[in-house]
């Protein structure tokens, strides 16, 4: 007895398990596995590339490599206790998680936010906008082989962090968001080091232009490069500076305002050419309207309490129901949807997290591309990866 | 051989011989000294003291690193072809100590007097392209041949517009001697080349500073994108020595843009080898200060950037000096 | 058109360049920004908000002494299990159940005697007081919580260990030793 002649599978390769088949690599290219070490994926992440020559022909982003299961985390403790978990989905911009986390629960409960806690908030969280953006920048240009911009980033970032150090007492993995306000209220000492700071970014936000942004070989580099029209932008999910670089002046802060950030004037920036160097000057753009946003909120700091005095402490039972709330990262948007039974725990928890859409676009825009330009594009999306993974 | 002829050949020899030793005693301990500039320079611009702790202000580092590439083990990676592995660091860096022996650091301080010493240095020059081909190949390794073939199409491209400048040079003087040409400059710097042939210097430039391997241009290694490109597999003194050919490379292209373009050893007031040094290591920081300031070109802006701008313009550039020479000649 | 155009644009290409080599040499002459550690040390006003492992705040009369009342709050609240506060045992009351939050107590068999809830009425004392500082995730719920005010952040900048049990700290001791080379007495709970 033989075995049909027939391929059952008709040359296609795939995955059983999944039921995933795709037609397999063609005899004459080369597969070169990008990661999950190579100086380029910031972390774990591996593309399975195939090349012809320096042209990638497909590119297959694998994850999971740095899956914790947060999700399932949340549904094993405490409310509270989840905050901590929070700062290490996204550790560049961990406090518009520790929002979106709080946000969802006081959503859920009803609670009340005093307005000083709300201002120390997007304080605390623009800051923090600024400091995922900056070490972006330094890294995105290590990625196009300028290896001094960085040391400059940090240069910023190191005071950045010095500020929020004296609010959540941590450099990286904040945790300091609570339900019904933040842990711990800004002194003048805060104030000054901050208004020092915003005085000093402009003329350091000059340097780097003059540095990098105006400079040929990135504008080379970038312009023209990984264009990701408004229509594939939409149809991944993409959202953030990825979807702004592609001319969608989508920012959830104005589209579903949360927090006081309607007393706030600031820029929405867009971009319309789609390409890396769109995405590049969107957050660039970002950088300034972050400090204004600081600014503005610096100035009008309100007095009152930093933490409602009625807020819930340890653990305690929020209503039965579900809720979806929504924060702008630095990357997107950040959801969290959250269903209550009423008990102690969450019933069910579900993140969504941008960098996992906005990664997803990379498998149809890579193609094509030269190696280069490949890693010029995946650097662009800004990727955070256990945030893909969580 | 009678007793004669060899009294005549010995002096030259025993130069040739004296000389190519201290030409590596000279390449090794560059080596040092720029790899001790780089980090410092490295270190300054990024607002960092660079290495500071082996020895006064981190002297000895590029000593205890030395001691560390020599110390380490050689691994052949699985799969390679060790021959040709071990061949290619060996083959960068030969042909080097070849290349220095027809510089004219000072009126008399040469290796080798030649008539056709530019000519002698452009072709050892192109040992460098096959080492890192047979680096590329012989390390088995995806990265490595992804470096090899941009590294040959590089160096294939580059040597062209090279050589046109640099002929352009020679075209003027009527001489392919580097210490003629040298010569014939005067001390002051508008009486250097550089100042009748801007062009063919910076064309000379650029094309070096692509021909090194050096950022902007460094996509053979590519860090970011082909980690380390032809070096990626190489440990200990394999790394090293390609490390010490980039370096003496570096010093070799400064030497001829010297020579050549900057009036090699003459200076305003007591000419000698200290200004021909200086200049070179003028040039040489300023290589060092671009690979800290800007990103990497793409593949294609790279050869683009050859064929439709170096190329064309280094060949009106020789056509117009020619032209001068014949009128004015 | 673009034979016009070509040229300027590639001196404004060169241009550009120059521009970045004027701010990486202006920035070579700069003073550095590093800290040389083991020689200099970060000025201490930058170090203040540091939050290091929690530590156990005295009372104002004893300092060797906790304010803890041993209620057990912060060792049920830490999201990473890396407290252990034992305290004197109170005779349990047999006659209250204490219902469990997931519902566990429908599936496993009843226990006879079970610890009474955390509460602030019934000080007990503490026996000792256990930090498995390698776990801890620094997220502040057993400072911001306790009732008595007895836990905050020491501000151990340069604690470092080259093994686990380095990390592991019984606070009570801990304390004790603050109090004798007369470290600080009673202080602000929150850090
Ligand atoms: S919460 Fe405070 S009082 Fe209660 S056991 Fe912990 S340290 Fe002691
Ligand atoms: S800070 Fe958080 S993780 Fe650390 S001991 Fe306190 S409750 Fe536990």
């Amino acid at each position: 007895m033989s075995w049909p002649a027939a391929d059952p599978c008709q040359g296609l390769e795939g995955d059983l398990y999944a039921r995933v088949f795709a037609e397999g690599a063609r005899d004459d290219t080369l597969i070169l596995n990008m990661g999950p070490q190579h100086p380029s994926t910031h972390g774990v992440l591996r593309v399975l590339l195939e090349m012809d020559g320096e042209y990638v022909m497909r590119a297959e982003p694998v994850l999971g490599y740095i899956h914790r299961m947060h999700e399932h985390m949340a549904q094993n403790r405490a409310y509270v206790q989840f905050f901590p978990n929070m700062g290490r989905v996204d550790y560049l911009h961990a406090l518009a998680w520790n929002w979106a986390w709080a946000g969802a629960v006081e959503k859920l409960a009803g609670l009340e936010v005093p307005r000083r806690a709300e201002y120390i908030r997007v304080i605390c969280t623009e800051l923090n906008r600024v400091n995922s953006h900056l070490l972006w920048w330094g890294a995105y240009l290590l990625d196009l082989g300028a290896v001094t911009p960085i040391m400059y980033a940090f240069e910023d970032r190191e005071l950045v962090m010095d500020m929020l150090q004296l609010i959540t007492g941590s450099r990286l993995t904040y945790s300091s968001f609570r339900f019904g306000g933040v842990l711990t209220d800004i002194d003048t000492e805060f104030v000054s080091r901050c208004r020092a700071f915003l005085k000093r970014m402009p003329e350091r936000l000059e340097m780097y232009r003059e540095l990098v942004t105006g400079n040929a070989i990135l504008r080379g580099r970038l312009e023209g490069v990984g264009v990701i029209d408004q229509m594939t932008a939409r149809r991944y999910g993409a959202t953030g500076p990825v979807l702004r670089g592609s001319g969608v002046g989508y920012d959830v802060r104005r589209a579903e305002p949360y927090g006081l950030y309607h007393e706030f004037d600031y820029a929405v920036p867009v971009h319309h050419d789609c390409d890396c160097m769109a995405r590049y000057m969107v957050r660039m753009d970002e950088l300034e309207a972050s400090l204004s946003i600081v600014a503005q909120a610096i100035d009008g700091l309100p007095e009152g309490h930093c933490i409602h005095p009625d807020a819930p402490r340890g653990k305690w039972r929020p209503p039965a129901g579900e809720v979806y709330f929504a924060v702008e990262g630095a990357r997107g948007k950040i959801g969290v949807y959250l269903a209550s039974d009423g008990t102690e725990i969450p019933y069910r928890v579900k993140l969504r997290s941008p960098s996992f859409s906005n990664l997803s676009l990379f498998a149809e825009i890579g193609q094509g591309t030269l190696l280069s330009d490949a890693v010029a594009i995946l650097g662009s999306l800004d990727l955070v990866i256990p945030e893909i993974d969580r | 051989m009678n007793g004669s002829s060899l009294a005549a050949v010995a002096p030259e020899l025993l130069r040739l011989g004296v000389g190519l030793l201290a030409l590596v005693g000279f390449i090794a301990a560059n080596g040092m000294l720029l790899l001790y500039v780089e980090r410092k320079v490295a270190g300054h611009v990024q607002r960092r003291p660079g290495p500071f702790e082996v020895g006064p202000h981190g002297l000895l580092q590029a000593f205890a690193d030395a001691g560390k590439l020599v110390g380490k083990q050689l691994a052949t990676p699985a799969g390679a072809d060790g021959l040709l592995f071990w061949a290619a660091p060996l083959m960068a860096f030969m042909p080097v100590p070849l290349m220095f022996i027809a510089i004219p650091f000072g009126e008399n301080l040469f290796g080798l007097q030649t008539n056709l010493g530019l000519v002698l240095i452009l072709s050892f020059a192109g040992f460098n392209v096959l080492a890192l081909c047979l680096a590329g190949w012989g390390s088995n390794n995806k990265w490595s041949l992804l470096g090899a073939a941009r590294a040959v199409s590089q160096a294939v491209a580059y040597e062209i517009p090279l050589l046109l400048s640099v002929l352009a040079v020679a075209l003027m003087c009527g001489s392919l001697d580097l210490r003629q040409l040298a010569g014939s400059q005067g001390g002051w710097p508008w009486q250097w080349n550089v100042a009748v042939q801007p062009l063919a210097f910076f064309i000379y430039f650029v094309c070096a500073v692509a021909e090194t391997n050096r950022a902007p241009f460094d996509l053979a290694e590519a860090e970011s994108e082909l980690t380390a490109g032809v070096h990626t597999e190489y440990s200990g003194m394999g790394n090293g020595i390609f490390f010490l050919a980039e370096y003496a490379n570096m010093i070799v292209v400064g030497c001829v843009a010297t020579a050549l373009f900057l009036g090699g050893s003459q200076g305003p007031f007591a000419p000698g080898p200290w200004w021909f040094l200086a200049k070179m290591y003028l040039l040489v920081t300023l290589v060092i200060f671009m690979r800290w300031t800007y990103p990497r070109v793409r593949f294609d802006q790279l050869l683009n950037l050859n064929w439709r701008w170096l190329m064309p313009l280094a060949l009106v550039n020789l056509l117009a000096t020619a032209l001068a020479v014949k009128l004015a000649g | 058109m673009a034979i016009l155009t070509a040229p300027v644009q590639a001196l404004a290409a060169v241009w550009s360049m120059v521009v970045g080599l004027r701010v990486t040499i202006t920035n070579f002459f700069k003073p550095q920004e590093t800290i040389h550690y083991p020689r200099q040390e970060v000025p201490p006003s930058h170090l203040d908000s540091f939050r290091g492992h929690i530590e156990l705040v005295g009372t104002d009369e004893d300092p060797a002494k906790a304010r803890c009342i041993g209620c057990g709050l912060c060792a049920e609240l830490c999201p990473s299990f890396c407290l252990k506060v034992v305290a004197e045992d109170l005779p349990a009351d047999p006659t209250v159940s204490y219902e469990s939050h997931n519902g566990a107590d429908q599936l496993m068999p009843r226990p006879k005697f079970k610890a009474p809830p955390p509460s602030q009425a019934q000080p007990r004392k503490l026996l000792s007081y256990h930090l498995v500082y390698h776990t801890c995730s620094l997220c502040g719920l057993c400072v911001q919580n306790c009732p008595a005010g007895s836990l905050r952040f020491s501000h151990d900048v340069y604690l470092a260990g080259a093994s686990r049990g380095r990390f592991e700290f019984d606070l009570m001791e801990r304390l004790r030793g603050q109090a004798a080379h007369g470290g600080p007495k009673g202080g602000k709970a929150h850090a």
